[in-house]
C-alpha cells in the first residue's frame, strides 16, 4: 500500500508542478516585454498606435497566464505539506525559510501590484503605472530566484548539518548560492525568455496568416524573432556549462542522461537509442564515437563514470534519457527557426507563408522544452529528495492512497480542461484581434473587462 | 535579550489567517452573491473585487506558509488530516481564479458558464474552509456528529463571507444594486450569527479543557464581553442596514466595519479556546516549532518586508477607492 501512496503522491505533485511551471515560464519574461512596451509608449519610441495595440493584446494574455500561475502556485504551497510531510519534517529548516522569503518578497510584490498594472492605467500617473509594472516583473523574477535557490539546494546541498536525520541550516549564503544555483537560475530565466519569444512569434504568425497587413503582429513577430535569435545560442551555451556543473556534482544524473551503463574512456554520444535497464545496455543505438567524452571532458579519451558506479543510487534511465533529447532537440530547432527568421529580416524580406506556418507550429515549443528540462533535472535527482541527504521514500505522506487517487483525478480533470480552455481562448483572442486594422481603439470587442452588458 | 520566536510566529500566523479570512472573505462573498444579481450587474460586481482578489489570496499562502515554516510538525499532522477538504478548497480556488480571468475574455453563453463557475468556486471555498475549521476544533476526530458540525460551520462561514461581500457591495455599489445588497446583508447576517452560535456552543463539547478555560470564575467575567460585543455587532449591522435602506443614514461603511469586527471577535474567542495548542490537546505550538536559527532568518526578513507589504496593499486600496467603476486594461 505504501508504495501506491508514494507513486500517487509523486504523480500528483509532478502533475501540479508541471502544470504550474507552464505559466511562470511565460509570465517571467512576458512581464519584462510588457514593461519594455510601456516604456517605449511612454518615451514615444516607435509607432505609438501599433505599440499600444500590441500592449493591449499581450496584457490580456499576461493576465490570463498570471491568474493560472497564481492559483496553481497556491496549490503547490499546500502540496509541500500534504504530499511530502517527511520532507518538511527533515529538511523544513532549510526549505521553509526559502519558501517564506519567496512569499514575503516576491509573491506579495507581484500580487500587490498586479491590480495596478492591469487596471490602473487610467487611475494612476504614468510613472506610477510604470513603477507598478516594474514591480510585477521584478516580483516574478525574484520568485524564480527563491524557488530555484531551493530547488538547486535539493540538487547540490551545502551549508547545512544533519543531526538525527534532521537538517539544520548553518550558512544561509552557502545554502542559497549553492554550486548549481547560478547555472539553473540562468537556464530557467533564459528558458522563460525563449518560451515567450516563440509564443510571441507563434501568435503573431497566426495573426499574420489571417491578416498579412496587421501592423501590431508584424512588429511583435520581429520582437519575437530577435529575442529568439539572441537567446537561443546563449541558452545552448548556458545549458552546456550547466551540464558540466552537473557532471561535477551529480555524476549519476549525467550517466542517466547519456545512458552510460559502464564506466570507461572514449564514451560514445547517443543520438538515439532505446535504453535497456535489464541488460544494462542500449538497443538500436545511433551514436557518435567518443562524443560524450568529448562534450563532457573536452577530450575524446576522457573518463566518464557509468551507472555501474552508482548502484542503487541512480535515477531511472529512460525518462531522463528521452526527456534530455527532447529538450536539446527543441533547443536546436529553436535556434534554426529563429536564425532563419532573423536572416530573412536582415535581408529586408517579409516572412514567407511557410515561415509563418513554421512559427505558428512552434508557438508552444518552449513549454515542451521546459517540461522536458524539468523532467531531466527532477527525475535525474532520484532516488533522492535532497541529493545524497534524503531519499524520497523517507518523505512521503501517511495519507491513504485512495484519498490521493481521488484528488489526483480531480486535479487532472481540472487541469486538462483549463489547458484546453487556455489555448482556445488565447488563439481566439489573437485571431479576433487580427481582424481589426491594428489600432488600439478598434481592437477586439471585449475591450472593457467590467463593462455593463446593458 | 532573547526573542520568543515560536510565540512571535504564532502571532504572525494568527494575523495572516485573520487578514486572509477578512480580505478574501469579502471577495469570496461577492462571488457567492453573484447569482442573486441580474446578468447586467455581474460585471460591475466583479469589477469591485478585480484589483484585490489576487493579493487577498496571498495571505492564505502566508498563513499556511508560516505553519509550514515555523511549525513543521503541526503542518505535517494538520494538512494530511485535512487532505480532502484542502483538495476541494484548492480545486475551487483554481476554478474561481481562472473563471475570473476567462469570464472577461469570453462572450455569450461561455461567459455565463464562467460566471457560474466563479460563483460555484466561491461557494465551495467558503464551505471547505468552514469544514476545515470544524475539523480543527474537534481535533480531527471522526463521526456523524463531527461531520454534521463540519457542514454546519461550512454554511456558517458561507454566511459570514456573504455578509462581508454584501456589506462590501454596500460601500462599492450605487442605486438599485446597493439596495439589494442591503437586503442580502441581512439574510447573510442571520446565517453568520447561526454559525457563530454553533461554533461557540460546540467548541466546549470538543474538549473538557476548553470548558474549564471559559467557565471558571472569575475568568468568565472578563471573557463575557466577547459574546456580548459580538451580539451587539450583529444588532448594529441589522439596524444600520435598515437605516441605510430607509435613507435614515448615509454611513455606508458601518456594516462592513462591524462585520470585520465580528470576525475579529470570533477569531479571538477561538484563539483563546485553542491556545496553546495547534492540534487540540495533542500538540502545542512550542512542540511544533522549527529550529531557532531558521525562525530567526525568516523573522529578520519578515520584519523588513511586512511593513512594505502593508504599505503597498494600502496604496492599492487607495488607487481603486470609491464606488466601483468598470475595469479596463487601458489602451
Amino acid at each position: 500500500m505504501i508504495d501506491h501512496a508514494l507513486l500517487l503522491a509523486r504523480f500528483q505533485f509532478g502533475l501540479n508542478i508541471g502544470f504550474h511551471i507552464l505559466f511562470p515560464a511565460i509570465t517571467i519574461a512576458l512581464a519584462w516585454v510588457l514593461f519594455a512596451l510601456r516604456l517605449c509608449i511612454t518615451r514615444g519610441w516607435g509607432l505609438r498606435d501599433t505599440l499600444r495595440a500590441s500592449y493591449y493584446l499581450w496584457i490580456k494574455i499576461f493576465a490570463l497566464c498570471f491568474a493560472l500561475g497564481v492559483v496553481s502556485g497556491i496549490v503547490m504551497s499546500f502540496q509541500f505539506g500534504t504530499n511530502w510531510p517527511g520532507f518538511m519534517n527533515r529538511a523544513g529548516n532549510v526549505a521553509g525559510p526559502l519558501l517564506a522569503y519567496e512569499v514575503l518578497t516576491a509573491f506579495f510584490l507581484e500580487a500587490g501590484f498586479i491590480g495596478m498594472m492591469l487596471y490602473g492605467r487610467e487611475r494612476v500617473p504614468n510613472w506610477l503605472h510604470l513603477v507598478g509594472t516594474f514591480c510585477v516583473a521584478f516580483g516574478t523574477t525574484l520568485s524564480a530566484f527563491w524557488i530555484l535557490a531551493l530547488n538547486s539546494w535539493m540538487q547540490t546541498p551545502q551549508g547545512h548539518r544533519v543531526v538525527d536525520g534532521v537538517v539544520y541550516a548553518e550558512d544561509w549564503w552557502a545554502i542559497i548560492f549553492n554550486p548549481s544555483f547560478p547555472y539553473r537560475l540562468a537556464h530557467m530565466l533564459l528558458a522563460s525568455g525563449l518560451t515567450v519569444a516563440f509564443l510571441v512569434t507563434g501568435i503573431s504568425a497566426m495573426q499574420l496568416l489571417r491578416n498579412r497587413s496587421h501592423r501590431p503582429a508584424q512588429g511583435m513577430l520581429r520582437v519575437g524573432i530577435v529575442l529568439g535569435a539572441l537567446l537561443a545560442p546563449l541558452q545552448i551555451w548556458v545549458g552546456d556549462v550547466h551540464g558540466l556543473n552537473t557532471l561535477e556534482h551529480q555524476p549519476a544524473k549525467i550517466a542517466a542522461i547519456e545512458a552510460i551503463w559502464h564506466s570507461g574512456r572514449g564514451v560514445p554520444l547517443m543520438l538515439f537509442a532505446v535504453p535497456n535497464p535489464a541488460a544494462k545496455r542500449n538497443d538500436y543505438a545511433i551514436s557518435f564515437p567518443a562524443g560524450a567524452s568529448l562534450v563532457l571532458r573536452h577530450d575524446p579519451q576522457g573518463e566518464l563514470k557509468g551507472l555501474d558506479a552508482f548502484e542503487g543510487r541512480h535515477p531511472p534511465v529512460a525518462p531522463v534519457f528521452y526527456a534530455f533529447r527532447v529538450m536539446v532537440g527543441i533547443g536546436v530547432l529553436m535556434l534554426a527557426l529563429a536564425w532563419w527568421g532573423a536572416w530573412r529580416l536582415w535581408r529586408g524580406g517579409a516572412p514567407t507563408r511557410w515561415m509563418l506556418r513554421a512559427f505558428a507550429a512552434a508557438t508552444f515549443s518552449g513549454w515542451v522544452a521546459v517540461l522536458a528540462g524539468w523532467i531531466v533535472t527532477e527525475v535525474g535527482r532520484q532516488p533522492f529528495m535532497v541529493y545524497g541527504v534524503l531519499r524520497v521514500e523517507q518523505t512521503v505522506s501517511s495519507v491513504p492512497a485512495g484519498s490521493i487517487a481521488l484528488s489526483l483525478a480531480g486535479y487532472a480533470l481540472v487541469y486538462a480542461l483549463l489547458l484546453v480552455a487556455f489555448i482556445l481562448v488565447l488563439t481566439q483572442m489573437a485571431l479576433n484581434d487580427a481582424r481589426g486594422t491594428g489600432t488600439a481603439s478598434d481592437g477586439s470587442g471585449a475591450g472593457r473587462v467590467g463593462e455593463h452588458a446593458a | 535579550m532573547t526573542l520568543d520566536l515560536p510565540f512571535i510566529f504564532l502571532g504572525l500566523m494568527a494575523l495572516a489567517i485573520l487578514a486572509y479570512v477578512v480580505l478574501d472573505g469579502f471577495d469570496i462573498g461577492v462571488g457567492i452573491l453573484l447569482p442573486f444579481a441580474a446578468r447586467s450587474e455581474h460585471d460591475i460586481m466583479v469589477a469591485s473585487i478585480g484589483p484585490y482578489w489576487d493579493a487577498n489570496e496571498t495571505w492564505l499562502v502566508m498563513g499556511v506558509g508560516i505553519l509550514l515554516v515555523a511549525f513543521p510538525r503541526a503542518h505535517g499532522v494538520i494538512l494530511p488530516a485535512l487532505y480532502i477538504p484542502v483538495a476541494l478548497m484548492l480545486s475551487a480556488l483554481i476554478v474561481r481564479g481562472v473563471a475570473y480571468e476567462f469570464r472577461s475574455k469570453a462572450s455569450g453563453w461561455h461567459r455565463e458558464v464562467w460566471n457560474w463557475l466563479f460563483s460555484l468556486g466561491s461557494l465551495a471555498m467558503a464551505i471547505a474552509q468552514g469544514y476545515m475549521l470544524a475539523r480543527v476544533i474537534t481535533g480531527f476526530s471522526d463521526g456523524a456528529w463531527q461531520a454534521a458540525f463540519g457542514v454546519l460551520v461550512g454554511f456558517g462561514l458561507m454566511g459570514g463571507y456573504a455578509l462581508l461581500g454584501a456589506t462590501w457591495l454596500v460601500i462599492k455599489m450605487e442605486g438599485d444594486l446597493q439596495r439589494r445588497a442591503l437586503r442580502w446583508g441581512r439574510a447573510a447576517a442571520l446565517l453568520a450569527a447561526l454559525g457563530v452560535v454553533a461554533i461557540s456552543l460546540a467548541t466546549p463539547l470538543a474538549s473538557p479543557r476548553i470548558v474549564e478555560k471559559w467557565f471558571a470564575w472569575p475568568v468568565l467575567l472578563w471573557l463575557s464581553p466577547l459574546p456580548l460585543l459580538s451580539a451587539a455587532a450583529f444588532g448594529g449591522i441589522w439596524r444600520q442596514l435598515i437605516r441605510l435602506e430607509g435613507g435614515a443614514s448615509r454611513r455606508e461603511w458601518i456594516p462592513f466595519v462591524l462585520a470585520v469586527w465580528i470576525f475579529v471577535l470570533s477569531f479571538l474567542g477561538l484563539g483563546y479556546s485553542l491556545y496553546p495548542y495547534l492540534v487540540v490537546d495533542a500538540m502545542t505550538f512550542r512542540q511544533a516549532a522549527a529550529s531557532d536559527e531558521s525562525l530567526f532568518f525568516v523573522f529578520v526578513g519578515a520584519m523588513i518586508v511586512l511593513p512594505i507589504i502593508v504599505a503597498y496593499t494600502l496604496l492599492s486600496y487607495r488607487v481603486f477607492w470609491g464606488k466601483a467603476k468598470a475595469l479596463s486594461y487601458g489602451e
